[in-house]
């Protein structure tokens, strides 16, 4: 006998407020890293999609090419015509793109190389002795912001007085870009790392405190006045009923601040004595080595990435109780290991 | 023997005299609360409410919408402050919320970071007790909820009626005098309800506890109680919420599921609809008939 069920109809993509499959999480999230390299690799290596200039491979009689030398495709015609007419050799060169788009394989290579290549005078750093150094500086400003944020930010959201006291001041002082302090922090802290920490600090500190005030604020009144009619006094109910209660939505505010730690790195690593990442980035900016800039920019890119997944995942080994989902991310490595192995 | 009616009619009644015998728990005196409207002006949540609560009874407060059933649970939980009148727990005044009071809220309000073992610890924790009475408590107190098994669970694992009966075995932990109960089974299913009702009055008659409970479904308040404190909403004469009666439930005690099958029991949940619904309300509900839609000949 012939089976006729009708087949169930494939969900579709775009359902609003609908979970995906993991198959297509997975693929979708692979996609998402995918699509950009893709596009970055055709630009790279398909002959004719972008390549706007060309590379001279041999000036010809030319007197303004050099060997190596990147001109506007319209140029390097002019020049040749000009040659053909003056009844010299023309210029011979390759399409190529401009020297500010290096190809993947480059980057790669150059991401390597900086690894490996002792740095060129004798006091710089390694490139992983800057980064460390990088790392160092936001630990500092993100742990001495949080050390201070955090309790003013509990404190605010727990009781109004502290909340009318501090947060109209943090609310004005939040809006001035840290940036602008660090002519101040200079004078005041020296020329090392303090005051780069300082900037890190002004940057994360005051919108931590209204962002954990926040937080605090959207604890369960209910769970509250259970805990009092159990015998709660005032401080058992900040130290066990708020604190584990925003323990799981504070810990997902803080990776977000570790983010914006990364974002005024490079501002506050320029102040004074120049270090770390950005050192290493600019100083490859002006040597034209752009395939290290790109190198440092994604280097930025993936420790931040890493941290965060990292810390997403203690997250959930932290806070059992959540009963959070793994991410995108972590189920779809969970998902292509697992694949891997069968 | 079977005992005629004329006898259990007698005992019901002596029952619910001796009630009165015992021991006051809670007392509320002349309870008012008024709240500042968006205008302006005052409104009238409760006008006035005065009643005694006995030793191991069980009362249910019943009332329609607006009626101030859960201001008044709140004001003697404590978690809200009467603008007039008092509240007395074994004859002593009392302010703000204490564990001598117990409540049980109709959204759970377990702690999601506990397990279910340690959230009936939790009152215990409060009062200093020690690791290994806290343990030894909470879990008989599991037990007698049925949940023992679900000892290392967390609340997002557990059912609402699960949930329900962690809260009870939680408040009940504390050793309250009375247990305050905020339309608990409201959120559950009918069938879960029902289950729950029959587990409450287990508890009740195995432990010494008083409680007072909140609902406003009319099967439930008949069921459960000794007596029922039925509550009006603002009319001509009244401001506001107030004591509209406070009425005995004549029916054989101990009382169980099978009391909704009594034909007493009809008799008593008519009286108490009457009184909660008056005809006039039912009057004013109706909707005009205006027809949007022609009907066919086929309907």
């Amino acid at each position: 006998m012939a089976l006729t069920a009708a087949r169930r109809p494939r969900s579709p993509w775009f359902a609003v407020r609908r979970d995906l499959s993991g198959g297509r999480t997975t693929f979708l999230t692979v996609l998402s890293f995918l699509v950009p390299l893709g596009l970055w690799c055709a630009i790279s290596y398909v002959p004719g999609l972008w390549q706007p200039q060309m590379r001279v491979t041999s000036a010809g009689g030319s007197e303004t090419f050099d060997l190596g030398m990147r001109v506007p495709k319209a140029q390097f015609a002019e020049e040749n015509a000009d040659l053909v007419a003056a009844g010299k050799a023309p210029a011979v060169g390759e399409p190529c793109n401009p020297v500010f788009l290096p190809a993947p394989h480059e980057v790669g290579k150059a991401m390597y190389k900086a690894f490996v290549t002792p740095p060129k005078s004798k006091g710089d750093k390694w490139l992983h002795e800057a980064l460390l150094h990088s790392i160092s500086i936001i630990a500092w400003g993100f742990g001495i912001a949080a050390l201070i944020g955090v309790p003013l930010g509990i404190a605010c959201g727990v009781w109004a007085a502290s909340s009318r006291l501090v947060e109209p001041v943090v609310d004005f002082l939040r809006y001035m870009p840290p940036p602008t302090f660090g002519a101040l922090a200079l004078a005041i802290l020296g020329i090392n790392d303090e005051p780069k920490v300082a900037i890190i600090v002004i940057g994360i500190l005051f919108n931590m405190i209204l962002v954990v005030a926040n937080t605090t604020r959207q604890v369960d009144r209910g769970l509250l006045e259970a805990a009092s009619t159990l015998g709660a006094r005032d401080r058992q109910l900040v130290t066990r009923v708020v604190v584990p209660a925003i323990l799981p939505t504070l810990w997902n505010d803080l990776r977000i601040f570790i983010g914006v730690g990364w974002t005024y790195l490079t501002v506050a690593e320029m102040v004074g004595a120049s270090s770390g990442i950005s050192l290493f980035i600019n100083q490859q900016g002006k040597y034209r080595n752009y395939d290290n800039v790109f190198a440092g920019i994604i280097l930025i890119g993936m420790i931040g990435l890493v941290t965060d997944q990292i810390l997403a995942f203690l997250g959930r080994v932290l806070f059992p109780w959540t009963g959070a989902e793994p991410g995108p991310l972590t189920s779809a490595c969970r998902r292509l290991f697992r694949r891997g192995k069968s | 023997m079977i005992p005629d009616s004329a006898t259990t009619t007698q005992d019901i009644e002596q029952r619910l005299l001796k009630i009165r015998d015992r021991p006051v728990v809670l007392e509320a005196k002349h309870l008012t609360r008024h709240f500042r409207t968006s205008q302006g002006g005052t409104a009238v949540a409760l006008q006035d409410v005065s009643f005694q609560i006995h030793r191991r009874e069980f009362v249910t407060v019943i009332g329609p919408s607006g009626c101030g059933k859960s201001t008044l649970v709140r004001l003697l939980a404590g978690l809200d402050e009467p603008t007039m009148g008092e509240i007395l727990v074994d004859g002593k005044t009392v302010n703000g919320p204490g564990p001598d009071r117990g409540m049980v809220f109709q959204s759970y309000t377990l702690f999601p970071w506990l397990t279910v073992q340690k959230n009936v610890e939790f009152g215990l924790r409060m009062q200093g007790k020690g690791d290994n009475e806290c343990r030894s408590q909470a879990l008989q107190w599991l037990e007698m909820v049925g949940l023992e098994s679900k000892a290392d669970f967390y609340p997002h694992q557990l059912s609402g009626g699960m949930k329900q009966r962690v809260a009870i075995a939680r408040a009940l932990a504390a050793r309250p005098r009375v247990l305050l109960m905020d339309e608990p089974f409201g959120a559950l299913d009918p069938e879960t309800r029902a289950q729950m009702q029959s587990y409450l009055l287990q508890i009740w008659q195995n432990i010494n506890i008083t409680i007072v409970f909140i609902t406003h479904d009319l099967d439930e308040a008949v069921l459960l109680a000794d007596r029922i404190l039925v509550l009006g909403a603002a009319d001509g004469v009244h401001p506001g919420g107030h004591l509209k009666q406070f009425m005995d439930v004549p029916l054989p005690y101990p009382h169980d599921v099978d009391v909704l099958r009594d034909p007493k029991f009809m008799a008593v949940r008519t009286h108490l609809d009457d009184l909660v619904h008056p005809r006039r309300e039912l009057v004013r509900d109706r909707l005009p008939i205006t027809r949007m839609v022609p009907l066919g000949d086929d309907v």
